[in-house]
């Protein structure tokens, strides 16, 4: 699952990347920072792991007041 | 001349906590029985108010104070709050009190990305709350910060809603170290027993840390621990 700082939040981190990017002389019109969370969740089917890292997520992966999230999932072979 | 009454007071300790002694020492200084509470512990002894400390706690993993919220002795202080009862987070106190939805708002990462650390100008906003009592509105304080995330945010509904309800108790004076939205350093829930700052009031309690004005704080704090714990039970 991918988390990011929700629009119009200040993103400091990712304002000293868009500034050190550009004194490296790339053009850079805007840069955030968020994380990524590899999870391996054992479920017998899609909609239950996705419903399962949806909770994850609320409860402890993301804040929702400052952070929205993506979640992608990956089928093991 | 006896000594009056002395509180008990629990300092909750996380992996990562580095103020609890100095909280400790500095209530006892100011006349209670500090109480050190291991994270792990499910039980609050009895205690008049809850001191949760500055630190690191598990290490800031995930976000400053997001895995603390989860101790067993977490959940203790939840119910102690839910009674009533006292709770001060300082720092990362704060950070966890947010973390556990026992305060509103959420903190984040100094604007400036620079870990802070220096004596800020506080103006106290209210002064009917127990944390604040000894204080008057508009005094300045003057207390030290050190943190690296004390970026204090509210979206624009739930600023408004603060203000309204006069949650919002410590506005940094002028001087405003981390971007915080306006200018807020504290706040306390809406029924008034739960308070955070980032400030450290335990870091100035003697004339030679440079300031004292963190001891208006905490004494307010002891003397509504003896009161709570000296009043007849129901």
């Amino acid at each position: 699952m991918l988390v990011r700082p929700k629009p119009g939040i200040l993103d400091p981190q990712g304002k000293a990347v868009e500034n050190s990017l550009r004194h490296l002389g790339f053009t850079v019109d805007g840069a955030r920072v968020g994380r990524l969370v590899d999870l391996e969740v054992a479920a017998s089917d899609p909609e239950q792991a996705r419903a399962e890292v949806e909770r994850m997520c609320a409860e402890l992966l993301a804040n929702p007041l400052i952070e929205s999230y993506e979640i992608e999932l990956v089928e093991d072979a | 001349m006896s000594e009056p009454y002395r509180p008990r007071i629990a300092v909750l300790v996380f992996p990562g906590s580095n103020d609890d002694r100095d909280a400790a020492l500095a209530l006892e200084g100011l006349g209670a029985e500090p109480v050190l509470v291991w994270h792990a512990d499910r039980d609050l002894p009895e205690v008049g108010a809850v001191v949760l400390p500055g630190g690191f706690s598990y290490g800031d993993y995930l976000r400053a104070g997001a895995i603390a919220r989860f101790s067993p002795a977490m959940r203790a202080v939840g119910d102690f709050a839910a009674e009533g009862g006292l709770v001060l987070g300082i720092c990362n106190g704060f950070q966890v009190l947010c973390e556990a939805g026992l305060l509103p708002g959420a903190l984040r990462p100094n604007e400036s990305l620079s870990f802070v650390c220096r004596d800020v100008a506080l103006r106290v906003e209210r002064r009917e709350i127990p944390f604040l009592a000894r204080c008057e509105v508009g005094q300045r304080l003057t207390i030290p910060v050190k943190h690296g995330e004390g970026c204090f945010f509210a979206d624009a509904d739930l600023l408004a809603a603060l203000d309204e309800a006069g949650q919002i108790v410590l506005r940094y004076d002028e001087d405003n170290p981390n971007g915080s939205i306006d200018d807020i350093a504290g706040v306390v829930n809406q029924d008034g027993n739960v308070m955070g700052l980032m400030p450290h009031p335990e870091h100035a309690v003697d004339p030679l840390l440079g300031s004292t004005d963190g001891a208006l704080i905490l004494s307010g704090l002891v003397e509504a621990a003896r009161e709570r714990l000296l009043a007849p039970t129901v």
